[in-house]
């Protein structure tokens, strides 16, 4: 790493687009500042650093801002592109693979979890697990797919889609107590079950997921302070 | 274009997102089949080779599909890197602030604009045409920024930005007709006003986009079998 390599994480503890950028940067090896954001009182900082979207996280190189967690992946990949392992893969056709079950990830799975989470009737919230759970089978086979008897998505070492969904697990490991349903199951998805023992096993994960216990117990304040907003 | 390249892509002439694809195509000086897909009777080679969505565009190289748009021109881009232009530059924030902007233009501008035109009801499209001006304007300060002088998001050439809005010009067009409202006006917009006539006026343009007065007799013809109830849903 060049001396005078300035890097500085705008986040927030809980956000799991935040994790993904702290995963990358411990995969790579790379120091930073991380600066914990109030979203209820935005900094001036972030404010100019993303001004379009104003969300975190926002990473900031050398006094330049990079925003949007995918972007920044691939941004940290490419400008340390000699630092520490590849987190995309280098044949163009296994990126674009990688690209679309991270978009995949991105578009499909997020929102059913959230309607599982905050639906007010029975009959919403199993619509969004019947549709979560669909999605999590899509994913074992993808991971089927691109593993390919490894142990990763990304082969033998963590790729950009171990990261996109690895960045999310804290959620996923809270979804039995938030949304009342178990993501993976031995039954269903047993290759995505042994992934998840394998990446929280990662030093990489350690620092950079929250604590799930402690998560949870946010989720739901956050969830119980929303409804009583709608009410007012 | 290297020797047994066998590019196919599965679309529908419509479609702003296949239209995407055929700009990079065309671009990058690329010869492929066109296969026009009939979305109410998707063929066996669709749903094979695109099993998760079923959608176009899909591109088929030497049997191999990609999917989703703007991943196929980035593949597109980095497979064909000798061919034809660079779509992206080869400075990483520089990389990392266009692949910023294509999303926005898909879920600041391409999604609510989809909602003003086909919306349920007219507050749906009332809001989703205030949701895409607003995106018009944040675009002409990206114009400025991203163009650094040059006639494109992408500077001094065609960038993958560039391609992502191109993609939906047409569609602007009919749309600008549809509704009596100027979209890319040079009085608010002037950048992106100068820029829809300089990428339209673009060689690949003019063979990628789908013609502005067919389209628009389809965009009528498919509002008025809405309209009728015969369409039970939209099909992409």
């Amino acid at each position: 790493m060049a001396g005078e390599d300035e890097l500085k994480l705008l986040g927030t503890w809980a956000s799991p687009w935040v994790s993904r950028v702290k995963l990358a940067l411990h995969l790579k090896g790379l120091s930073y500042e991380y600066v914990e954001q109030d979203l209820d009182n935005k900094s001036d900082l972030l404010l100019t650093s993303n001004p379009v979207h104003k969300k975190v996280p926002v990473l900031i190189h050398n006094g330049k801002p990079i925003c949007e967690s995918v972007v920044i992946l691939e941004y940290i990949d490419e400008a340390y592109g000699t630092t520490g392992p590849s987190l995309l893969p280098t044949d163009p056709y296994e990126r674009a693979i990688a690209r679309f079950w991270v978009d995949y990830i991105d578009q499909k799975l997020v929102i059913p979890w959230k309607v599982a989470f905050t639906a007010d009737g029975e009959e919403e919230k199993t619509e969004g697990i019947k549709q979560m759970l669909a999605v999590v089978q899509t994913l074992e086979g993808a991971l089927k797919e691109c593993s390919k008897g490894k142990p990763f998505f990304g082969g033998d070492s963590v790729g950009y889609v171990d990261i996109a969904l690895g960045g999310l697990l804290a959620f996923l490991q809270g979804t039995e107590e938030l949304c009342g349903t178990k993501p993976f199951d031995i039954a269903n998805t047993p290759l995505l079950l042994a992934w998840v023992e394998r990446f929280t096993a990662l030093d990489a994960a350690k620092v950079a997921l929250p604590d799930v216990t402690k998560l949870v117990e946010f989720a739901k304040t956050k969830r119980a302070q929303m409804a009583l907003s709608i009410k007012k | 274009m290297a020797g047994g390249d066998d590019l196919k892509l599965l679309g529908a002439w419509p479609s702003p997102f296949v239209t995407r694809v055929k700009l990079a195509l065309a671009l990058k000086g690329l010869s492929y089949e066109d296969v026009e897909e009939d979305l109410y009777k998707k063929s066996e080679l669709l749903l094979k080779s695109n099993p998760v969505h079923k959608k176009i565009p899909v591109l088929i190289h030497n049997g191999a599909p990609v999917c989703e748009s703007m991943i196929i021109v980035q593949y597109i881009d980095e497979v064909f890197a000798g061919t034809g232009p660079s779509l992206l530059p080869a400075d990483p924030y520089e990389r990392a602030v266009a692949r910023f902007w294509v999303p926005y233009v898909d879920d600041k501008l391409v999604a609510p604009w989809r909602q003003w035109l086909r919306g349920k009801t007219e507050e749906e499209k009332s809001e989703g045409k205030k949701q895409a001006f607003a995106a018009v304007e944040v675009l002409e300060g990206a114009l400025r920024e991203c163009s650094k002088g040059g006639g494109f998001f992408g500077g001094d050439s065609v960038g993958l930005v560039d391609v992502a809005l191109g993609g939906v010009l047409s569609w602007m067009k009919v749309t600008e007709v549809l509704s009596g409202d100027k979209i890319f006006d040079a009085a608010k917009t002037p950048l992106l006003a100068a820029w829809v006539e300089r990428f339209s006026g673009l060689d690949a343009a003019m063979a990628a986009l789908p013609d502005v007065g067919r389209l628009l007799e389809f965009a009528k013809a498919r509002e008025a079998a809405a309209a009728a109830g015969s369409l039970s849903d939209s099909r992409d």
